[in-house]
């Protein structure tokens, strides 16, 4: 549909001109505050502002020294080892558990259907203040609290609902006849599920897990109950950051945290493209 | 790929479809059990465990048993039976051997100040000979007044009814009747209903904000489409901490938008807008986070609207406000309804932007949780509180699978 008829009137189109000018001042405030990010972390100043020599474009003003500083400080270089090993460990266990949870409930045969839907995706609705205190009670009582593995349990929690969706989404394209057809020719439902299912919902595993892994990376208020000093990750560290010496430090770390996004968010686009390619509509 | 076809005989076929039904629905259950047995463990039985939380207070339940037994037939208004201070003293002498007089006295301390100390010395003097009643008294005589007797029975009772009592900011007197607390003790309701206020007003900017959004995008050329939605995907993917840095680094005192404005001349060095630390800054933080969570949804309810029906109506002489009205609007409500659903849900939960931006005012129920549960160790009303927040936001998540149901929940747009 055409927003703008051909025969529109002078009001009709002042009120059209309204309305772009309107939405292009939302796409300005979802967008300007993390571009105006970017900047500022090149700055030669230790403030939180664009510089006036920034401003005129002067070399001078800008510098990498935020960038240093990141790459030269041991507590954000192993913040940023632990968020990778946590986040690899925890999309690991959460796409394969996800994975296997989602080819169950896409079975006609799954009884209680919506009911354990609901309940699966759960964690993605539940406060995150009340999971984290709720796991904060239980995993103190387990020894889990400031180690690895409450860090990675908790992360898979939170991410399995991710894959959880994705790929119940890729089977509901998933054009059945095909494992019928397998197994006719004398697969078992192991072949089956390892050279028939997977390969075809591939992508949205793959794409389930690059959430996964996204949602650990970012997982802030869960890890701020169950993390520690030692166990300190990426999003923790800046929450120290943001609350006790604000430094740009921050803003250059934000940067690449954006840039990692716009990264995953490729991938993720690609395999949708690729998921497209793959099952024939 | 190789397929071996390989004739199944006949006797396996009949078997395998007389077990087919049984089986397969064995084996959809047995691939979701992982998961589900999974989340049980690590997220459901840790949430059971706050809410019970909320309705034992086990260290006084549990350390003070014989005391909350006597005071079973107590009237709330007199000084209590002597089998009341004899079991007091015996339960002290047993909390002072393992050492439990703290945990009690700390949380009888949230109910009346200076409990601690009390506790503390009357366990010492419960320790001699002779008749409790006289003991106890001497050790410190604020044991005649019925408030502190009222403060153990009502947190020793199980389930005990105190913590949620707290959180709605009301409290049961001695003699039984509920009220609620002095006007200047009043925090949690207040938190409860600005959590509320600052819900709606961010669902309501975000229904403002992404409406037209959404409706540009549906109804644009495919390939511009792609480009505003990238716009609108890129923030949702954005950490939530680098969100919330970039308004830090906007609204500060000395920040992007106050320097714009004294660089412009349009303000005066001195008097620069206190943007930050303030409900105003949650408010649009949160609206700037949540607003994917709107347009989203909008968006694909009205990219499934054929453009034919508003033509239909056009054509046959609705007005164009009218047909937008009477024949667009109707068939985006289900959007309006899952988009606003989602939003609210989510705001109502918000931990770390007003942590980080609200300052005093601008605090929300997440942030009292967290205290409890983290500085002020009172895990009771935290776990109250959070019952309640979770209440709250079932209810709706319910309302939402009712209406838009689980399965259709998407990710990532």
């Amino acid at each position: 549909m055409a927003l703008l008829p051909d025969h529109a009137g002078p009001a009709q189109r002042l009120l059209h001109a309204g309305f772009l000018a309107y939405c292009g001042l939302v796409f300005a405030f979802l967008i300007l505050p993390l571009v105006v990010i970017v900047p500022l972390s090149f700055n030669a100043e230790p403030y939180f502002t664009l510089s006036r020599g920034m401003l005129t474009l002067d070399p001078a003003a800008f510098s990498l020294r935020w960038y240093e500083d990141f790459f030269g400080s041991a507590v954000w270089r192993s913040a940023a080892v632990n968020s990778l090993i946590v986040a690899t460990v925890s999309t690991l266990l959460a796409t394969v558990l996800g994975t296997l949870a989602a080819l169950g409930l896409s079975r006609p045969q799954m009884p209680c259907r919506q009911a354990v839907t609901a309940l699966l995706i759960s964690p993605l609705i539940v406060p995150l203040i009340i999971a984290g205190a709720g796991m904060y009670f239980v995993f103190a009582r387990l020894g889990l609290v400031g180690t690895f593995a409450g860090l990675v349990l908790s992360h898979t929690v939170l991410g399995a609902p991710f894959v959880l969706i994705t790929v119940t989404a890729t089977l509901s394209k998933f054009d059945t006849t095909l494992v019928n057809a397998a197994a006719i020719s004398g697969a078992g439902p192991v072949t089956i599920l390892r050279r028939v299912t997977l390969p075809i919902i591939a992508p949205g595993v793959v794409s389930g897990a690059i959430f996964a892994f996204g949602s650990s990376l970012d997982e802030i208020v869960v890890t701020l109950f169950i993390g520690s000093g030692e166990t300190q990750t990426v999003p923790r560290q800046m929450w120290v950051g943001l609350r006790e010496q604000l430094s740009p430090t921050i803003l250059a770390v934000a940067t690449l945290l954006i840039a990692l996004s716009v990264l995953l968010l490729a991938c993720v686009g690609l395999l949708r493209r690729l998921g497209r390619g793959r099952t024939p509509a | 790929m190789t397929a071996v076809l390989v004739e199944p005989s006949p006797r396996s076929l009949r078997r395998s479809l007389v077990a087919g039904s049984g089986s397969r629905r064995r084996a959809a259950v047995l691939l979701v059990l992982p998961l589900l047995v999974f989340l049980l463990a690590l997220f459901v039985l840790p949430i059971g465990y706050l809410l019970w939380n909320a309705v034992d207070e086990a260290p006084v339940a549990g350390g003070l048993s014989r005391t909350v037994q006597a005071l079973r037939g107590w009237d709330g208004r007199s000084q209590p039976a002597d089998a009341v201070f004899d079991a007091l003293a015996l339960d002290l002498r047993e909390a002072e051997a393992d050492d439990s007089v703290q945990r009690i006295g700390a949380r009888l301390n949230f109910e009346v100040a200076g409990l601690r100390r009390i506790l503390r010395r009357t366990a010492a003097a419960a320790a001699g000979e002779g008749p409790a009643t006289p003991r106890i008294l001497a050790a410190d005589p604020v044991w005649r007044s019925p408030q502190i007797w009222a403060a153990i029975r009502d947190v020793g009772a199980v389930p005990t009814m105190v913590n949620l009592l707290a959180a709605l900011d009301l409290k049961r007197s001695p003699t039984g009747e509920i009220a609620a607390v002095a006007p200047d003790y009043r925090v949690n309701a207040p938190l409860f209903l600005r959590t509320l206020w600052i819900g709606l007003l961010v669902t309501l900017l975000c229904l403002a904000l992404g409406y037209p959004v959404a409706y540009l995008i549906a109804n644009v050329a495919p390939r511009t489409a792609g480009i505003l939605l990238l716009m609108v995907v890129v923030p949702l993917w954005t950490s939530l901490l680098v969100r919330t840095a970039a308004w830090m680094a906007l609204l500060q005192r000395n920040g992007v938008i106050n320097d714009a404005l004294v660089g412009l001349g349009l303000l005066d060095d001195g008097d620069r807008l206190a943007l930050i630390f303030n409900a105003r800054a949650t408010v649009i933080a949160m609206t700037h986070i949540l607003l994917p969570f709107m347009i989203l949804p909008l968006y694909s309810v009205m990219r499934t609207i054929p453009p034919v029906y508003m033509r239909a109506a056009e054509s046959l002489g609705a007005s164009r406000a009218l047909a937008y009205r009477r024949v667009y609007v109707p068939q985006v409500a289900p959007g309006i309804v899952s988009g606003c659903l989602l939003v609210f849900i989510m705001s109502l939960g918000y931990y770390i932007t007003p942590a980080l931006l609200g300052g005093e005012g601008g605090q929300m129920i997440s942030n009292m949780i967290a205290y409890h549960v983290r500085e002020s160790l009172n895990w009771g009303l935290a776990s109250a509180l959070g019952a309640l927040l979770l209440a709250g936001v079932l209810v709706l998540y319910f309302v939402y699978v009712r209406a838009v149901g689980a399965d259709r929940i998407r990710v990532g747009g």
